[in-house]
């Protein structure tokens, strides 16, 4: 149906509205004339936004924001989300919200020609879908999804040879820190990315689901929660006295955690060897494009050895 | 059989119940232990694991189990009788939504270290918790010579909603992770994983319960009404005030050490009341033990049940106390 009424052509269509179906005088006629004439507008105004290299870039995930600097495509990045602070030029852009909070009238008035949502920010999904903003979506996975979404985006916004190089390496750095660890013992390890600062209490560690727990893996460690199936759990005292990891390696974006509140239970191995280690900054806890770095910190103090 | 043998009775049964849990549950978890090695002298207590899941991870939990479950249950039988009414609890006059908006300061402002290895977010609930007694406090004496139990219902009541949408403003403004903190911090947790956070709460709560001790005959009169108690010789207001401070201290300390564990306050009151009766002086002692035996036994189960994953310890009380709450309802209609 849409294809027949296709024949008549936007500058026909557009005379006929204006002087009206004289012949017929018929109102319900017209407005079906102008819902069929949006429809072919709308569908033709898609394709060709979607051919287009995007101009003007929102992100709201920080470790995308990263990937689309690194690829060269920062220039072309308007807005960033609340928690965007590497590198710090995607600091110096305007701030639309956070996972729960977009701030969708401010990303609207951006006017982006791309958006990268989160997978279960439904709302501003349906918001962008109706005020036919193209989006990129994106849910953290594990590590091997690191960089096939850096060649997504890449091939997405137009910088696709970049990210290919980009991914490649990232790829070939972890190849090389599992090489380097192949083959020695793999310490029993607690990863550990929240805790209440001072005390032992509002323990997080990584279960055998997701990122942190594929970069533990990757950096020859053994994750003490691997039969685990979760992304997270809140790891006990008494879990942790009973798993008697080798090694604690905490993980910590902003915050200075105190790793002396470890020494309250001597018999684990970890805290018995002096093995408790806090690794600060962003890459650590943020799945992007500096993940091997964050991998071969992990690595070096696992495998101090090699 | 008289009074007198009916309070022994009570506390022999009620007390040796609560202390049967208390022995049990840290023999129960998810890693069987071995009492030999618990208590040998031979082995270092550095290396020695099984002491160490005993005195480290359970010991101090189910102790403080027992703090805010007894704290718990017993402010609450104190609020039913100051405010005349069955469907108080410890959490109605605002004390715990204050502590709640303390712990979502501190979790959210990222407080530093707090004050001599004492953790920022008990330390700001208990402040948090103090304030709101105190602005209840005014309130309901500003107009009144003493307090007026109806003000006082009405300003806790409000202040409670207020602090709530304070509460929900300082979440709105936290990042994505500080808000899973604080509303895993609303849930309720006892594995306090040290004797610091015990050792400070001790205090205020021993003050609480001495002002319990005196208040169970005074409140059998004023639950009447407050002319026949003043006429029976009971100063009404120093009463009424007594009551209230003391039944909010130790909310607030229960609540910074543990969260706000719901339906305690309300659950083992009354169903102390279906064994024992009305009368305070046995109401009172009972549910302190059938709080601390309750909220122990809930841990244990939290701690057990879905191992090594835990259970919210709030999840578990409120599973067991709103069905329980709601029987209580029905059956008084």
């Amino acid at each position: 149906m849409v294809a027949d009424k296709k024949s008549i052509g936007p500058a026909e269509a557009g005379h006929y509205i204006l002087k009206g179906p004289a012949e017929a005088g018929h109102y319900v006629l017209k407005l079906a004339v102008v819902f069929l004439l949006s429809v072919v507008v709308s569908g033709f105004s898609r394709t060709v936004i979607c051919q287009t290299t995007p101009q003007r870039i929102v992100s709201l995930i920080p470790s995308v924001t990263e990937t689309l600097f690194a690829i060269g495509a920062g220039p072309r990045v308007v807005g960033v989300s609340n928690f965007d602070r590497f590198p710090p030029e995607a600091a110096t852009k305007t701030k639309v919200g956070g996972l729960i909070d977009p701030d969708i009238e401010r990303i609207l008035s951006l006017k982006p020609d791309l958006v990268v949502v989160y997978g279960t920010q439904t709302d501003l999904r349906a918001q962008m879908e109706r005020a036919r903003v193209p989006m990129f979506l994106y849910e953290h996975a594990g590590l091997a999804d690191i960089t096939a979404t850096i060649r997504d985006v890449g091939r997405r916004v137009g910088n696709q040879q970049a990210a290919v190089m980009l991914a490649d390496r990232i790829d070939a750095d972890i190849a090389a820190v599992r090489r380097r660890v192949a083959g020695t013992r793999r310490p029993r390890t607690l990863l550990v990315f929240g805790r209440d600062g001072e005390t032992l209490r509002g323990i997080y560690a990584s279960g055998a689901l997701g990122f942190l727990h594929d970069m533990l893996e990757a950096a020859g460690g053994a994750n003490v929660f691997g039969d685990v199936k979760r992304q997270s759990i809140q790891a006990t005292t008494e879990l942790i006295l009973a798993r008697a990891p080798d090694v604690i390696i905490e993980v910590e974006s902003t915050g200075t955690p105190n790793t002396k509140a470890w020494d309250a239970l001597p018999s684990v191995p970890a805290v018995r060897s002096h093995r408790v280690y806090l690794l600060q900054g962003d890459e650590m806890v943020n799945p992007g494009p500096r993940v091997a770095h964050a991998i071969q910190r992990m690595a070096a103090v696992l495998h101090p050895e090699q | 059989m008289t009074i007198r043998r009916k309070i022994a009775v009570t506390w022999i049964v009620f007390g040796a119940g609560a202390v049967l849990v208390c022995v049990a549950a840290p023999l129960t978890g998810s890693t069987p232990i071995d009492l030999r090695y618990v208590f040998s002298s031979s082995i270092p207590f550095a290396d020695n694991l099984d002491a160490q899941i005993f005195f480290v991870a359970r010991l101090p939990r189910v102790l403080a189990g027992a703090m805010v479950g007894s704290a718990l249950a017993a402010s609450g039988v104190v609020f039913q009788a100051l405010l005349r009414n069955p469907l108080a609890t410890p959490f109605t006059l605002g004390v715990s939504a204050g502590a709640a908006l303390g712990a979502m300061l501190a979790l959210t402002l990222n407080l530093p270290s707090g004050i001599a290895g004492f953790s920022a977010v008990p330390i700001a609930s208990f402040a948090g918790s103090l304030g709101a007694v105190g602005i209840v406090y005014a309130l309901a004496r500003a107009r009144h010579r003493g307090i007026s139990t109806n003000v006082l219902l009405l300003a806790g009541v409000t202040l409670n909603s207020f602090f709530s949408a304070l509460i929900l403003f300082v979440q709105f403004l936290a990042d994505y992770t500080q808000t899973f903190r604080t509303v895993r911090w609303l849930m309720g947790d006892l594995d306090v994983s040290s004797y610091t956070p015990l050792v400070a709460a001790v205090p205020p709560l021993a003050l609480s319960f001495a002002a319990f001790a005196v208040l169970p005959k005074r409140m059998n009169l004023l639950s009447i009404s407050e002319e026949s108690a003043a006429s029976r010789g009971v100063d009404v207001h120093r009463t009424q005030r007594l009551a209230f401070l003391s039944a909010s201290l130790a909310t607030g300390a229960a609540v910074s050490l543990g969260g706000p564990v719901g339906f305690i306050g309300i659950v083992i009151p009354h169903l102390v009341r279906l064994i024992v009766g009305a009368d305070h002086r046995l109401v009172l002692p009972a549910s302190a033990f059938g709080g601390a035996a309750f909220l122990v036994a809930c841990d244990t189960i939290s701690r057990t049940a879905l191992s090594p994953l835990e259970v919210p310890v709030g999840v578990i009380t409120a599973i067991i106390g709103g069905p329980f709450f709601l029987w209580l309802l029905i059956r008084n209609r």
